[in-house]
């Protein structure tokens, strides 16, 4: 059984701006937004996932996000180091946790940022997908390398909306993927395509619903809806698809995977 | 040129962050130069490439730097050159480094001075009161002298990629064989030897007497009346047939209007010498009236410099040639400063000099009937020479002709 960390939505609201996504204008509605989260926490349980829960904090309202927490593998936790100052505050919370669970903590170099599950997702052949630019810098994808012993394809991302690794691509348990090519340049496209042998590409009107933010159970995809084609595409392939409606965390640039972090997400590399 | 080394880590091979960093140089309008790639043998080994970077401006390498940081590439750390004293007069101390024809810069009290003037197979001698760098051949070095030893703190600016497709210079080294059409890439020479006429810098042209020989002197005269030849690098042989030409009519005694040799045409150019000796020099010769046409004729009426340097096989020589090869060496160095544009044709040891003493940066053209001159000269690291093998008269009377119709061009269409 795959465990899950997600942190509830007591204080999440859109309190500053920092993806474009976000405008405090046009805030997320907390009723809403709590009952999409119990929606998520419900289906994700049902499906026999085992959910933690890492308690909320006042004045940070993403931790809600709980995938930007870090990377896990087997027994080792690497926190992020986040960009914005305005999430910073969140680390030592998720640190905290992780520790009094028994995960040993490998800390990178305090000026390199990394934004953890966001942006690093294993799949096609056992490689580490990470993402760079927006959030992670390059230079910590090569120390996650080192201190994980894998192969790390860095990858760069174009396209401001899609900020986050985890926001464009989702590697399946087959080897597979579904992503949204234009949100990586050239290189990085090229890069996956090389390591991942089937890539189901999202559209962009259905990409922009934050379909690619999915969590993968062996055969099970929980995901926003409002991708249709995404939905069948997956089906005919055998996956059951749970459609989610998640209009109040999409405000905040988020979804069902940036507020589910994997404990862990591999075993090993 | 400014240059910057930068070294990339992590997996830059599975996730083609190496050729986008050498793609995104390229496209930033600068060059680079890989200087050593380690590459990981397991799957999750990580690579390494070490990376010289350059750029025409500080600002551009700049930008360029901070652009490419992003994909991780991280500027190198640099150390001081190393300098050890010369022994002896003449002598340079072991491992002293060798230079190159390309920009160079040596890093010394953490500050990059450039070395002038880039020239191949010296050392570098430091003036660290003067903060200056400065080649230094064996004649010139004196006991204490401080030399750069080893290749540490020293910066050697890649070959320039041209990134323009006109420039008929772009290929580096590159020999055009006797078989090949030259018609198109002449008019581009044509078109070189035009703009650098018309820009500050000096058109070098070395030659020996086979201009005068196959009956080419006339196309260069035409050219240095065109104002296109600023300095000519020869030997005493060119002088002499050129001065016999004027006032004989023959070559070597072979007459050079109708085919044949000339009734005792062999003491002609020992003749000639004597009037030149008796005049006391080639301009006086000309000032006297005596000479009145030719190509020394007109590098005088033009005032081209003209550095004609000595051969253990000269007759003569006439009083301008410079026998003393180290001082001959020595004239070469200063002379060609500020050569633009070279184009040694038709000789094979004045340009072998030239070509050791010339700045890769120069644009070179080497023109020879025979195949292995042109690819000894373009092999000389002169990393903007271009070859060409071909007789020099059909070549320089092509070439005249070009250089015509251009003026004729720019005349008309003012």
């Amino acid at each position: 059984m795959r465990e899950l960390l997600l942190c509830a939505p007591d204080y999440y609201g859109i309190e500053y701006e920092i993806n474009p996504w976000m405008s405090r204008a046009r805030g997320a509605k907390t009723d809403l937004a709590k009952a999409q989260w119990q929606g998520l926490h419900k289906t994700l349980t049902s499906l026999e996932a085992k959910v933690e829960l890492v308690p909320p904090q006042p004045k940070l309202p993403d931790m809600v996000f709980t995938a930007n927490a870090g990377l896990t593998v087997g027994q080792k936790f690497i926190p992020s180091n986040f960009r914005h100052q305005e999430r910073a505050g969140e680390a030592p919370y998720f640190v905290q946790w992780m520790k009094e669970h028994g995960y040993e903590i490998l800390a990178l170099p305090a000026n390199l940022y990394f934004e953890g599950e966001g942006d690093a997702l294993f799949g096609g052949d056992a490689a580490l997908f990470c993402g760079y630019k927006f959030r992670s810098d390059i230079q910590s994808h090569r120390a996650v390398a080192d201190m994980l012993g894998c192969l790390v394809i860095s990858v760069e991302l174009v396209d401001p909306r899609f900020y986050h690794l985890d926001t464009c691509f989702c590697p399946l348990p087959d080897g597979s993927a579904f992503w949204f090519p234009n949100a990586f340049d050239e290189y990085g496209q090229r890069a996956i395509r090389a390591h991942v042998p089937e890539l189901i590409d999202v559209d962009e009107d259905e990409a922009k619903h934050f379909s690619c933010n999915a969590v993968v159970l062996e055969r099970d995809i929980v995901l926003p809806e409002g991708a249709p084609n995404l939905v069948k595409s997956l089906t005919s392939r055998g996956y059951q698809c749970h459609e989610l409606p998640m209009s109040e965390f999409i405000k905040a640039g988020g979804a069902c995977k940036c507020l589910t972090m994997f404990l862990p997400q591999r075993e090993k590399c | 040129m400014f240059s910057e080394t930068i070294e990339l880590r992590g997996h830059i091979i599975d996730s083609l962050i190496l050729p986008k960093v050498l793609d995104e140089i390229l496209k930033g309008g600068g060059n680079f130069k890989i200087a050593q790639v380690k590459i990981g043998q397991q799957r999750a080994d990580q690579s390494f490439a070490r990376i010289e970077v350059s750029a025409e401006s500080g600002d551009a390498l700049d930008d360029l730097i901070l652009r490419l940081r992003q994909h991780g590439a991280e500027v190198a750390e640099k150390g001081d050159a190393q300098l050890a004293a010369a022994p002896a007069d003449g002598i340079f101390p072991n491992d002293f480094y060798v230079t190159t024809n390309r920009q160079t810069f040596v890093r010394i009290g953490g500050k990059e001075l450039e070395v002038r003037a880039p020239m191949l197979d010296s050392a570098i001698m430091i003036d660290r009161s003067k903060e200056r760098a400065s080649t230094v051949r064996f004649a010139d070095v004196r006991k204490g002298m401080e030399i750069v030893v080893g290749h540490q703190g020293v910066r050697v600016v890649p070959a320039q990629r041209a990134t323009s497709g006109t420039d008929v210079f772009q290929l580096l080294n590159t020999n055009i064989s006797a078989e090949r059409p030259k018609r198109v890439l002449i008019r581009e020479i044509a078109r070189e030897l035009e703009e650098a006429r018309k820009a500050s810098g000096k058109i070098l042209i070395v030659t020996g007497a086979s201009v005068v020989h196959t009956g080419a002197a006339e196309y260069l005269v035409e050219m240095i009346n065109g104002g296109y030849v600023d300095l000519i690098i020869s030997g005493n042989a060119l002088a002499v047939y050129d001065i016999e030409s004027a006032l004989f009519g023959t070559a070597l005694g072979l007459n050079l209007e109708r085919d044949g040799l000339s009734e005792s045409g062999h003491e002609n150019h020992l003749r000639a010498i004597n009037v030149v000796r008796a005049a006391g020099g080639i301009a006086r010769a000309v000032e006297a009236g005596t000479l009145t046409r030719g190509i020394m004729h007109a590098c005088v009426k033009q005032k081209v410099d003209l550095l004609l340097t000595g051969s253990i096989r000269d007759d003569g020589p006439l009083p301008e040639v410079v026998t003393d090869s180290m001082e001959a060496q020595r004239l070469i160095r200063e002379k060609i400063e500020d050569v633009r544009l070279a184009l040694l044709m038709g000789t094979m040891f004045h340009s072998i000099a030239v070509a050791n003493l010339l700045p890769g940066s120069v644009k070179t053209l080497a023109v020879d009937i025979n195949p292995a001159v042109v690819a000894k000269l373009t092999d000389q690291q002169t990393f903007r020479a271009l070859g060409l093998v071909t007789d020099i008269e059909p070549f320089m009377r092509e070439l005249t002709e070009c250089l015509k119709t251009l003026r004729e061009g720019v005349r008309i269409s003012r």
